[in-house]
């Protein structure tokens, strides 16, 4: 999949300018910005949900179609009612087919695709619980079973740890980790802190002013390349395997106390 | 129960048409329903009721089938609101409130206008409150061919419905045409809306479609069986409400029986009571130990 040139604008404002990056098979790509970088709106280009006012998305070298089931989505809100009668397993299962219409076939080859999901995102303990019920992280499991069940090639999440606690939040990480390699699935997630996902990142889109910078973190989170970025000077400082990126100039023995754009 | 085979309950001719229409009325109610509360959209059927109190005041007017005027008032609303975007409506209570209250004075100014030309007084009592004792046998075979529409859509749109209503944007990068799944369920709304206004009348019959689904949403985690569930409340609240209608024709020396509209939604409203107690609400609550994530931001 490759974004091409994509830019953005919403009542007169420009969100996004000629973004382009690209995402490979089998990679996990995150896509880093502070809130209100446009990373929600790049994504949902990326899904077709928002048109864009030039550019165009490709996938696979074609330009993308509506019906797009190559691509599996977990939006980043999903608001639901602990009384709706949803188990896990009937949300994991209109990812086979929810958006057909009439009534589902029951087959033993589809309950076998649905336990056989719920297993690779270890949701088996809460399969048959209500999904309004379970927790931040148990729901993220599921809706990630929900968007691979399709088989696709893309996996798009955005703000997957927003919600979440440091722990829940790891535990994500390490299983979109894990999935990527056991499903052969590129994985493209939003997030507006880089650190956690350093350790399973191949590739990172950075994206400030509307504006993006994209390679492996090296490349990219750099004081020359973030700095142009935002159009003022930033430093990125390394601390204990954690990376901070702080509005510059500072002084070389430690951290900017003020003016800081955001630990990300 | 002697009383009912003595008062003749069994043999009377508008007791089996009011328990056909009843009974055809709280399935598609119900079905509908369980959507309804689900989606968090009680308050467009109640706005679907308030429109169609206009539509079927107006028919009674023009000497029209009420039904048409309901169903008719209902879909243009539906319509209205789609366009708006039922989520948007919802968030302008001001304007909503005012249009709301425009159709109820509608509603007010053809009701005096029948009352004032015709010597048929009884028609605020039917739009309003219903007339299930009052159907004709053309009007039967109506309401039969509407309910049959309302569940083909349901059954037709209830995967893609189901998926929109879990999230809009994770259906629509599905590729579900969004639009037209919902205005097809907010025209099967107003048709069951149109259908319980019938029934038991435009300002009650929100009752009969969220009451049902409210009780069947609390008994059990599968939306099959919450649909199975719905159907039976509605059903079987339909069918007492009008034995209870039928019998307090005997309850007092001046035999005034007792609106229907009130037994069925009396007994609705008592169901849901029930479920309230503890230990049936526990059936659906098992994860105690969990901490339910309710309504994280406050979008809606």
């Amino acid at each position: 999949m490759s974004v091409d040139g994509i830019s953005v604008s919403l009542s007169g404002r420009q969100i996004l300018d000629s973004v382009s990056f690209g995402v490979r098979a089998g990679e996990f790509t995150g896509l880093i910005g502070s809130n209100g970088a446009g990373k929600t709106t790049l994504l949902r280009v990326i899904l077709g949900l928002q048109r864009p006012s030039a550019g165009r998305v490709l996938v696979l070298g074609a330009p993308r179609t509506h019906r797009n089931t190559s691509i599996g989505y977990v939006p980043q809100k999903v608001l639901l009612d602990p009384d709706m009668p949803l188990r896990a397993r009937d949300l994991v299962a209109l990812g086979i087919d929810g958006h057909r219409f009439g009534f589902p076939v029951p087959s033993k080859q589809r309950r076998e695709a649905i336990d056989a999901m719920l297993h690779a995102v270890d949701a088996e303990s809460f399969a048959d619980s209500r999904v309004g019920t379970l927790s931040g992280g148990e729901q993220q499991r599921v809706l990630i079973a929900h968007a691979l069940i399709g088989r696709p090639q893309l996996l798009v999440l955005d703000e997957p740890l927003a919600n979440l606690d440091l722990k829940s939040g790891q535990e994500i990480v390490s299983l979109l980790d894990r999935i990527a390699d056991e499903q052969q699935v590129a994985v493209l997630l939003s997030a507006h802190e880089m650190n956690p996902l350093l350790p399973v990142i191949d590739r990172i889109v950075y994206l400030a002013g509307g504006r993006a910078a994209s390679g492996t973190t090296d490349e990219v989170v750099r004081d020359e390349v973030l700095s142009a970025l935002y159009g003022h000077e930033v430093h990125v400082h390394t601390l204990h395997g954690r990376i901070l990126v702080v509005a510059g100039p500072t002084e070389e023995s430690g951290l900017a106390s003020d003016g800081a754009l955001g630990t990300i | 129960m002697h009383w009912v085979f003595e008062s003749g309950f069994f043999s009377s001719h508008p007791v089996h048409v009011a328990i056909v229409v009843g009974s055809i009325v709280s399935v598609v109610s119900a079905v509908v329903g369980v959507f309804t509360v689900m989606r968090g959209q009680s308050f467009a059927g109640h706005s679907l009721a308030d429109v169609s109190t206009a539509g079927g005041s107006g028919a009674v007017l023009f000497n029209v089938n009420p039904l048409f005027g309901f169903v008719a008032g209902g879909v243009v609303g539906a319509g209205a609101m789609e366009l708006v975007g039922v989520h948007r409506a919802r968030g302008r209570d001001l304007a909503t409130g005012i249009v709301l209250g425009a159709s109820i004075g509608l509603a007010a100014l053809f009701l005096y206008l029948g009352a004032t030309r015709s010597s048929t007084t009884g028609a605020s009592q039917q739009i309003l409150f219903g007339s299930i004792f009052e159907i004709d046998g053309s009007t039967v075979a109506i309401v039969a061919v509407f309910g049959v529409i309302c569940l083909g859509i349901m059954a037709a749109v209830q995967r893609p419905l189901l998926l929109s209503s879990v999230s809009i944007d994770m259906a629509a990068a599905r590729g579900v045409p969004v639009r037209v799944v919902g205005l097809l369920y907010m025209l099967a709304l107003a048709l069951a809306v149109g259908l319980s206004s019938l029934a038991i009348g435009a300002i009650l019959s929100t009752a009969l479609l969220i009451g049902p689904a409210a009780v069947a949403l609390r008994l059990t985690k599968r939306i099959g069986w919450a649909i199975v569930a719905a159907c039976l409340t509605g059903v079987g609240a339909t069918v007492l409400g009008v034995l209870l209608a039928y019998d307090s024709y005997d309850w007092n020396s001046r035999h005034a029986a007792w609106p229907v509209s009130f037994f069925i939604v009396i007994i609705i409203f008592l169901a849901y009571l029930v479920t309230e107690l503890p230990f049936v609400h526990a059936a659906t609550t098992r994860r105690r130990d969990v901490e339910p994530v309710m309504f994280p931001g406050v979008d809606r």
